[in-house]
């Protein structure tokens, strides 16, 4: 009963929240939308925690979702066992990293006065959620090996039942408690998106990188101003 | 021909006396809250010193505005790359030390404190934090502080100038300052706009203005580093930028912003230019010797008739086209040819124009001292107090050429005037200065009466702004007639 709670309860509450919310927050709240950098008010600190806590998480992700979409390549790269060991030494290097950049953070963020006048209550859950995720991502990383294998042969075929609707929960029950314990809080991670500053990574400025540098708008076209001869329906700017 | 209309301005140095109204103004109406207190969107420093936010004008530090490379250009700083590789942490924008930490007094301790032995007192207390602090420096610490050793000796523009140079302009004798206020330069190729990845800032086609779009701001910080001017602030608060927005909602209505408004001094002018927006990345890509030129010539003459012409085909307004014509602004920069652009080696074609200042220059030096016992009234330009050098570092990309021209176009108006007013001169020592900038006595006596005696209306030619042709396209008036709709439908509270 348990296991069916965390494991199909809880990622379809996440997922149905995380779907609604932010969609929810970008277009009603679209001015609390912000990364809420902090650099302003201390830089040095930030450098040394910020940049391994999102090179390391970002890394990390990446090679989660790689393990989800394609299992099999994974598997394949596995067979041979110096492949292996390098990706699993360079996962656990990451954690390392994001783990080391996520302490300094929280150093920083509770020694500094300054700092904690701009935290708010769901910056605590933040913290808690993702030390339990990195803490357990590296307990399952040094105490149970090869991971990178047994996510893709186990842990792939659960998600990929969540996401078609067919929940199967076998695999998942009969993993230790630390995976058991990564897992919901992953989905716990994913369900706190919209009310906390985790919205920052969706907006991520993509568009920038095909964008022209400079950006003029007009409030109207000049050309299409609306008299008495020439009715048409305007076409609201963009900025508007 | 891609002509645009920009709402440009001229600040004459020589009758700025650096009593900060203007940034007082601003301040009161658009940053007098949480998390705006450190900004001054409007401030004024003197010179030499080292200016809000201190050194801003040290790219090497802060790694603001373009450069150039090969024939084109790109962001120093921020940029596609650059700016999202350092997104995490970004490496050269300015933190809260190079400001000053905001403060206020707790003047309400003077009513409330209890009876005791000791006269209670307000204390400074931190408008971020809300301790008690001592305060080490703030908007305009550098106030008439030329000569000191904290401010006008780490002053960039000395880069050029020799030691035994920089040396005499400290000694009290040889001192000399004028102040410079700044706003935001309303650049014709904003940095900050080509560094902001969320396209969040944007310059508006009408009028020029550039502006940040609060709901699109997501705190990535890149034009605070881009703008070589640091006039993109961060609000540590809301978590998004902010910056000075020229008043577009008094422009609107036809009032002026409130820092010209309120300048003692009446230092400012404001008018429209026309100007070619496909020259852009031409002009600001040419070499630093032809920048002061280039950016001059991008501005159209707005009586020339194949100008209104395309102007007209553009869709910019007769009002518009009219205003520009009337523009005291354009007199200033392309008539004139006295008002130059700061730090024009920035390269973002910035649309604030600066009269340089002569009176530091006046008088000669004799011996390495300050002559002051001359027959003559006026030295030599070459001669002055102020290396013309520093001059040319902050409005002319380091061309001494340039600001001499300047600087005997003002010379010869004084003599002119002398002569009018007064008549005690030699006639030679009239048509002299007059002839070497060729200029007449039409010219100098219009100079003279825009510089000293202008009228509101002749300072500051504002276009129409239109905006009710602008709610046609959106909506049918008539049917909202009686509702409101302006603001912040949305509360600007910080998020989660």
């Amino acid at each position: 009963m348990t296991n069916q709670f965390l494991f199909i309860g809880l990622p379809y509450a996440a997922l149905f929240v995380v779907l609604i919310g932010t969609i929810f927050r970008y277009l009603n709240f679209g001015f609390k939308v912000s990364s809420l950098s902090s650099q302003f008010l201390e830089s040095k600190e930030l450098f040394y925690g910020s940049r391994p806590f999102h090179w390391g998480l970002l890394f990390l992700f990446f090679g989660h979702l790689i393990a989800f979409l394609f299992p099999r390549s994974v598997m394949l790269w596995n067979s041979v066992p110096i492949r292996l060991i390098i990706l699993e030494v360079s996962a656990l290097a990451f954690g390392i990293t994001a783990c080391y950049g996520l302490f300094v953070l929280i150093l920083r963020r509770v020694r500094n006065p300054r700092l904690i006048k701009v935290a708010n209550k769901m910056d605590i859950v933040v913290y808690l959620v993702l030390t339990v995720q990195i803490a357990t991502g590296l307990w399952v990383a040094v105490s149970f090996r090869w991971g990178s294998s047994w996510f893709a042969s186990s842990l792939t075929p659960y998600i990929r039942s969540i996401f078609t609707f067919t929940p199967d929960i076998s695999a998942i029950s009969s993993m230790p408690l630390a995976v058991k314990i990564h897992v919901v809080s992953a989905f716990t991670l994913i369900g706190i998106i919209p009310s906390t500053r985790f919205m920052h990574f969706l907006v991520y400025p993509f568009a920038y990188l095909w964008r022209s540098y400079q950006l003029v708008i007009w409030n109207w076209d000049p050309k299409k101003i609306r008299t008495s001869r020439k009715l048409f329906n305007g076409v609201r700017s963009r900025n508007n | 021909m891609n002509i645009r209309s920009q709402i440009s301005m001229v600040f004459h140095l020589d009758k700025c006396i650096g009593c900060h109204t203007c940034s007082i103004a601003c301040k009161n109406i658009w940053t007098d809250r949480k998390g705006a207190e450190y900004m001054w969107w409007n401030n004024v420093e003197t010179k030499p010193g080292t200016g809000y936010p201190g050194k801003w004008e040290d790219q090497d530090i802060y790694k603001g505005g373009w450069e150039k490379k090969g024939d084109s250009i790109q962001l120093k700083g921020a940029g596609k790359f650059k700016g999202l590789k350092n997104m995490f942490h970004n490496p050269n924008m300015p933190v809260l030390e190079d400001y000053y930490e905001p403060w206020a007094y707790q003047y309400e301790h003077l009513f409330e404190a209890e009876e005791g032995d000791d006269q209670p007192v307000a204390r400074p207390v931190s408008l971020i934090t809300g301790e008690n602090i001592t305060p080490k420096s703030g908007p305009n610490w550098d106030d008439d502080l030329s000569g000191s050793t904290d401010y006008a000796r780490n002053d960039v523009n000395f880069k050029d100038l020799s030691p035994a140079e920089q040396e005499a302009m400290f000694q009290l004798e040889r001192m000399t300052m004028h102040y410079l206020p700044r706003i935001c330069n309303h650049c014709l190729n904003p940095a900050c706009v080509a560094a902001c990845p969320s396209g969040a800032i944007y310059k508006r086609g009408e009028d020029g203005v550039v502006l940040i779009n609060q709901k699109k701001c997501r705190a990535w910080r890149m034009c605070v580093t881009a703008c070589p001017y640091k006039k993109s602030y961060y609000n540590w608060n809301t978590g998004k930028s902010e910056k000075c927005l020229l008043c577009y909602p008094r422009l609107e209505n036809g009032q002026i912003p409130a820092c010209m408004h309120s300048c003692v001094g009446r230092i400012r002018y404001l008018g429209v230019l026309l100007y070619d927006a496909d020259k852009i990345k031409e002009f600001a890509s040419c070499e630093e010797s032809e920048l002061v030129e280039k950016q001059k010539s991008i501005y159209l003459d707005p009586n020339d008739s194949e100008v209104i012409k395309a102007a007209k085909e553009n869709g910019i307004a007769d009002s518009t086209i009219e205003a520009a014509q009337k523009s005291p602004v354009y007199k200033f920069i392309i008539e004139w040819g006295l008002a130059l652009p700061l730090h024009p080696e920035f390269r973002t074609l910035p649309n604030l124009f600066y009269v340089p200042p002569l009176l530091p220059t006046m008088a000669f030096v004799e011996n390495g001292t300050y002559e002051t016992t001359s027959d003559s009234l006026w030295g030599a330009i070459e001669n002055s107090r102020l290396p013309m050098k520093y001059l040319a570092n902050l409005f002319s990309a380091g061309n001494e050429k340039t600001i001499e021209v300047v600087l005997k176009k003002l010379m010869a108006v004084r003599l002119h005037r002398r002569d009018e007013t007064v008549g005690d001169l030699p006639e030679k020592e009239i048509s002299d200065p007059m002839g070497e900038v060729k200029m007449d006595k039409e010219t100098a006596n219009e100079i003279f009466r825009l510089t000293s005696l202008p009228l509101f209306d002749e300072r500051f030619v504002i276009p129409a702004a239109h905006r009710e042709e602008a709610m046609e396209m959106l909506e049918s008036t008539a049917d909202v007639k009686g509702n409101h709709g302006f603001g912040f439908k949305e509360p600007p509270k910080r998020g989660l």
